[in-house]
């Protein structure tokens, strides 16, 4: 029950949000949801999962550059986005697969290594990708006569997409698929003795995460309107990890505080220059040591307290 | 083929201060399962530390040289085991991986900020004098590196396999419930080997300054070199450690004569990839059991 009316709050107020918001604010409004979206395929992978994922920004340039090299072409956006999402999840395949075979550790080297690769070959393929100028002008969905061409539509039709993440995800989670990932991550052998699928179910964990990805990826290029190699590097994909982290791993709230939390705090922070990224990675240090749990935690401990002290039971 | 051996040496030279990086990055694992994502900032800090005993405060070298490993071991040694991985240890691999970055991206932007964000020159620790061998031209820099790192990964193996205390460091390496049911000191151990690989990150600090120049970022090349040749070579093994490394050093330096510059990088990851598709344990290090 506090569930459903903690949903009907939220989207009450990202719908009446725009009719209040300043144009800049709105932007920042829309890049957390855009952030949302990866921070719950990342969640999905590392957090139900546990396979950890370095490269969820390369998988997120797939849906860039999909949507922004096809526009051109008249391409209609939902177009470019599948196959955006398409790629993404064929390289997740791809990827997975050593994922199957060696531990932790090495799967975080892959997914670090194909970070800087998909950086290089974006920078390099100057015919496809337009290598460091990157690609303006990136041309936001139109639906016939219907446009998405000012900021606010466009975060209306960015707000329908992350609606349909977010149900597909608490419908994954909730499904015998949710389950398998549990298992996995609790200990692997036990989840294998008991008959699940490792290798399928590990695949698509990893898979799923990139398509989600791809989905947040083809939203962010026509909200930014110009892309480049810089905005998928390792660094980026180490702040999704972040983002995920931060928030709380393997609880189906977590993305959503920390896609909130890490793209509102730097504007926050704004008026600090430099010191803001030495005051967010002390932040994360000392999470780390002192709430692993991430920020989840408070909001239980807030929701507890709203609902007469009782123990919130997890999702995870 | 002259052109071919001085490549070779530039490239052994090099990849010689990757080695001693990812053999401390090695240790790390094998004690204490920690992936040090700091590993790289684990060599800029000494390399600042030294910019800072030599040429600002102009202490004779070796003075400055053995500042830098007491500060180096004292800080990224003992402090960083004992404030942050202690208390993380126990929680599997995962925390200790996001502290470490986090840990990384403190350095790196407190030094930006509260130092400078500009490149600092470093003089040359040995004379950049060519020698000649017939046509082939060689520098004492290279020779001098390949030698100082050789003659430090040396007295680290007869350490290790020679000494108690580098038994002990095995028998936790191989189990530590084991270890600590037979009377070692698992967290001392630990301890122990967080300042023996800051000892290793500031020797290689100091080698790599006059080439790299010290900046506040450098640290990010470095650190994933020492990935890199971590597993390419093995993971659990000093050895793979030290044959990675110098693979990488000579990869990298032939990829960036012979191809092209720009993707300098991406031959070094080409084999990375396809040693863990093929052999995930490294060309030489040995099988983990499921754990």
């Amino acid at each position: 029950m506090r569930r459903w009316l903690a949903l009907a709050a939220g989207v009450g107020i990202c719908a009446l949000a725009p009719l209040v918001l300043e144009q800049y604010k709105l932007y920042i409004l829309s890049l957390t949801l855009v952030y949302l979206i990866l921070a719950i395929g990342l969640n999905l992978t590392l957090g139900y999962a546990g396979q950890i994922s370095l490269c969820h920004a390369a998988f997120m340039s797939f849906g860039s550059y999909a949507v922004a090299v096809l526009a051109p072409y008249g391409v209609p956006f939902e177009i470019g986005l599948i196959v955006g999402v398409t790629l993404a999840f064929g390289w997740g395949l791809v990827l997975g697969f050593p994922a199957l075979k060696v531990k932790h550790h090495y799967l975080a080297m892959v997914t670090l290594a194909f970070n800087i690769i998909a950086f290089l070959v974006i920078r390099n393929w100057e015919s496809l990708t337009g290598g460091s100028y990157g690609i303006s002008n990136i041309a936001r969905p139109a639906w016939g006569r219907l446009s998405f061409q000012s900021d606010r539509a466009y975060y209306f039709y960015i707000l329908g997409w992350t609606a349909v993440v977010v149900a597909s995800a608490y419908w994954i989670l909730t499904s015998r698929w949710g389950r398998a990932f549990r298992a996995i991550r609790e200990n692997e052998m036990r989840a294998a003795v008991v008959g699940v699928s490792l290798r399928n179910y590990k695949l698509m964990a990893f898979a799923i995460g990139a398509a989600y990805a791809g989905v947040g990826g083809a939203l962010f290029a026509p909200l930014v309107a110009y892309i480049d190699p810089g905005a998928f590097t390792l660094d980026r994909s180490i702040q999704f990890l972040m983002m995920v982290v931060m928030g709380g791993l393997g609880r189906f709230e977590g993305p959503f505080i920390g896609a909130a939390v890490v793209t509102i705090l730097p504007e926050a922070l704004r008026g600090s220059e430099g010191l803001y990224l030495i005051i967010y990675s002390l932040a994360v240090i000392l999470m780390m040591l002192f709430m692993p749990k991430g920020l989840v935690g408070i909001w239980d401990g807030a929701v507890g307290w709203l609902g007469g002290g009782k123990e919130v039971p997890s999702t995870s | 083929m002259t052109d071919v051996v001085q490549l070779f040496v530039a490239g052994v030279s090099i990849g010689a201060i990757y080695a001693m990086a990812a053999i401390g990055f090695v240790l790390l694992w094998q004690t204490s399962n920690t992936i040090n994502f700091a590993q790289g900032e684990f060599v800029v800090v000494p390399a600042f530390a030294m910019v800072l005993f030599f040429v600002v405060w102009k202490l004779p070298f070796a003075a400055a040289f053995l500042a830098t490993v007491l500060v180096s071991t004292v800080l990224l040694g003992l402090v960083v085991k004992e404030a942050l991985v202690n208390r993380l240890l126990k929680m599997g691999v995962l925390p200790l991986v996001i502290a470490t970055i986090g840990l990384s991206l403190l350095i790196r932007y407190s030094l930006q900020q509260f130092w400078t964000p500009l490149a600092l020159p470093f003089p040359a620790v040995f004379s950049r004098e060519p020698i000649r061998l017939g046509t082939i031209i060689l520098s004492w820099e290279e020779l001098m590196n390949v030698l100082f790192a050789g003659v430090v990964i040396g007295l680290l193996h007869l350490f290790i396999t020679r000494t108690k205390l580098g038994w002990a460091m095995q028998a936790v390496a191989q189990n530590r419930n084991l270890a600590s049911v037979l009377g070692i000191r698992v967290s001392r151990l630990v301890t122990m080997t967080f300042m023996l690989n800051a000892a290793l990150t500031a020797v290689a600090a100091v080698l790599i300054a006059p080439i790299y120049l010290v900046k506040y970022d450098i640290g990010v090349a470095i650190g994933l070199k020492a990935f890199y040749a971590a597993i390419i070579g093995g993971f659990n093994q000093i050895r793979g450690a030290l044959l990675g490394g110098l693979l990488v050093g000579v990869v990298e330096t032939f990829s960036a004569a012979y191809i092209s510059s720009h993707f300098r990088d991406a031959f070094a990851l080409v084999i990375l990839i396809a040693v863990l598709l093929l052999k995930p344990e490294g060309l030489w290090g040995e099988k983990e059991e499921w754990a």
